[in-house]
């Protein structure tokens, strides 16, 4: 059986109700948020699911929403489902003062890397990891620098008129 | 001496096994990684991989960088097929802004794609080759990969980091020479392969330092999130650019060679099967090309001024390519805003480009899945109860690009 978003929207409905929200399809991809203490269940049940099973994750990253509070930190998971050659977007937001977040690299050994990766860049703290610690950076390093508030450009600069040129 | 001068970690002394830096600066690990290795006589009973030394940031860059900006910064990823990172940026963007190119043009594409392909899988199995201690091999495909990059410069002017193709298709429609050079390489190459693969496949020596060393279930290189060959060296036949075609793929007809036990030998004979396959591609697409006649024969890049970067002498002769010229460069026209993930079919495995925009002149946030940097997670797992001089055949058959890696 092909998989289609609103049979997925429809089995995840039924099993979580109401705590599956934003149920979006940009581009065509299912798109849908859940709580940060329901990720883990979210994700096994789609992998556990005889006609879902999302046994690949695809791709793990952070975003940084600096102006929604309580929702600064987004987690996003693409899922694949092979069987079905079907693909599916998964998020949870997390505050920034709080970013504790349950790992997926108990379900999915990919996740590991990935997960200290968006530790390093956003701070995410991914609770029960194996080896939670920087990857791509230095070690000594003591903030997080893909957030936003740490600007590209050196802001002691005052040659170049931002206005125009970028943001 | 009474004083200790070398501090040695806890718990080194009176230990049994012995730990091993390898690299980052080792000549026999083709880039700059650093494995940590648990040795116990010459069998590896762990490792510990550091990575990032050349960290560039490109995901933080390219959120103040507009969107024709960004496809340098790709070329840096695996530079052994850059163009097929180009392609793979290129197609995302017109995703996101629904910009839809000519058959001519994805014909093109493919032809770059699948010629950047061979350059990449030339390298890592004429380097497995190196690493076995055959060096002919790598020196005699060498030269291929000179006409491919040949290739290259005859269509955007440069070799390695190729910066090919504009949003909605080229810069410049291909040359003759460009297709004469395509003509001498289709001719020549098969049987240079053919030649290369005599040199290897049978040959004993190889097969005694390759076969069964480093292998993965297909089980857990999926659960490692494997993609591309080495995906396919354990068994499963999942290609991008069959499940999720683009750039018009669905009009070629090609196999997918598998393997079956994950193990060197088996990604070196998938390597060798994905090129012919890719021969087999590029002379379908050439075929292709050839077949459109009068102005559609012209066709190197779809109608989407507002995006596409107009040719430099339109600039200076024509007014509407002067205004779209100065919109697109001063950064006057707004991306649509949305998120789309999208994923080509690199080299190494799914190249996915997740876009985020908020509506601006520059991405929200970029992330690249590179396929190196997820698949390099397994190598402590691969490597354990072999011998020191597999771990770097294993390494060098993995295809690890540190540029890929580190991002």
């Amino acid at each position: 059986m092909s998989l289609t978003n609103d049979y997925i929207k429809s089995k995840l409905t039924e099993k979580f109700g109401d705590q599956v929200t934003n149920f979006e399809e940009p581009y065509h991809m299912l798109s849908f948020e859940a709580p940060k203490d329901m990720n883990l269940k979210v994700m096994q049940y789609l992998y556990d699911e005889p006609d879902l099973s999302f046994r690949f994750l695809t791709d793990l990253c952070a975003v940084h929403y600096p102006d929604n509070p309580g929702r600064e930190l987004a987690i996003v998971y693409h899922l694949h489902s092979l069987v079905d050659n079907f693909r599916i977007r998964f998020k949870v937001f997390t505050d920034i003062n709080t970013p504790d977040v349950f790992t997926s690299a108990n379900l999915f050994s990919a996740a590991n890397w990935m997960e200290r990766e968006t530790y390093d860049f956003y701070g995410v703290n991914f609770v029960g990891h194996p080896n939670l610690k920087r990857i791509l950076n230095v070690d000594e390093m003591d903030y997080f620098p893909m957030r936003r508030e740490f600007p590209l450009e050196d802001q002691t600069r005052i040659d170049k008129d931002d206005d125009m040129f970028g943001r | 001496m009474s004083e200790q001068h070398i501090k040695l970690p806890e718990g080194s002394i009176g230990k049994q096994t012995t730990t091993l830096n390898l690299g980052p600066t080792h000549p026999a690990t083709h880039g700059v990684f650093q494995n940590i290795l648990e040795l116990d006589g010459e069998r590896i009973v762990g490792a510990e991989q550091t990575v990032g030394y050349i960290h560039r940031a490109f995901e933080k860059i390219a959120e103040r960088r507009p969107l024709y900006q960004i496809t340098p910064l790709t070329d840096r990823l695996n530079y052994c097929s850059a163009p097929i990172n180009n392609m793979g940026w290129h197609i995302t963007c017109e995703k996101l802004l629904n910009v839809k190119t000519p058959k001519r043009v994805d014909y093109l594409r493919i032809i770059i794609m699948e010629l950047a392909r061979i350059s990449d899988h030339l390298i890592c199995n004429s380097i497995v080759g190196v690493d076995t201690g055959a060096f002919t091999g790598f020196v005699y495909v060498m030269q291929y990969r000179e006409l491919i990059y040949e290739i290259y410069e005859e269509i955007c002017g440069s070799r390695l980091t190729t910066n090919i193709g504009r949003i909605g298709g080229f810069e410049r429609n291909f040359t003759n020479t460009a297709f004469t050079k395509l003509e001498k390489f289709l001719n020549e190459y098969p049987k240079v392969l053919k030649e290369f693969e005599n040199l290897f496949t049978r040959n004993r020596i190889f097969m005694e330092r390759t076969m069964g060393v480093g292998p993965i279930s297909a089980e857990r290189a999926l659960n490692f999130g494997f993609t591309g060959p080495n995906l396919r060296a354990a068994g499963v036949d999942y290609d991008v650019r069959v499940h999720t075609p683009y750039s018009s793929y669905e009009d070629m007809n090609f196999e997918i060679p598998v393997g079956s036990t994950g193990d060197c030998y088996d990604r070196f004979l998938v390597r060798n099967q994905e090129m012919y396959q890719s021969i087999s591609i590029i002379k379908q697409a050439y075929q292709k090309v050839q077949e459109f006649k009068g102005a559609e024969a012209e066709v190197f890049h779809a109608d989407v001024p507002e995006y596409y970067l107009p040719e430099k002498k339109d600039v200076y002769t024509k007014m509407e390519a002067l205004i779209w010229h100065f919109k697109i460069v001063m950064g006057e026209i707004d991306m649509p805003k949305g998120e789309v993930y999208n994923s080509v079919e690199g080299a190494n495995g799914e190249l996915g480009f997740y876009l985020i925009s908020d509506g601006g002149r520059t991405p929200y946030r970029l992330h690249f899945r590179r396929p190196c940097f997820i698949y390099y997670q397994a190598y402590e797992e691969m490597s354990r109860g072999s011998m020191l001089s597999d771990a770097i055949i294993l390494m060098s058959s993995l295809n690890l690009i540190a540029g890929e890696m580190d991002g």
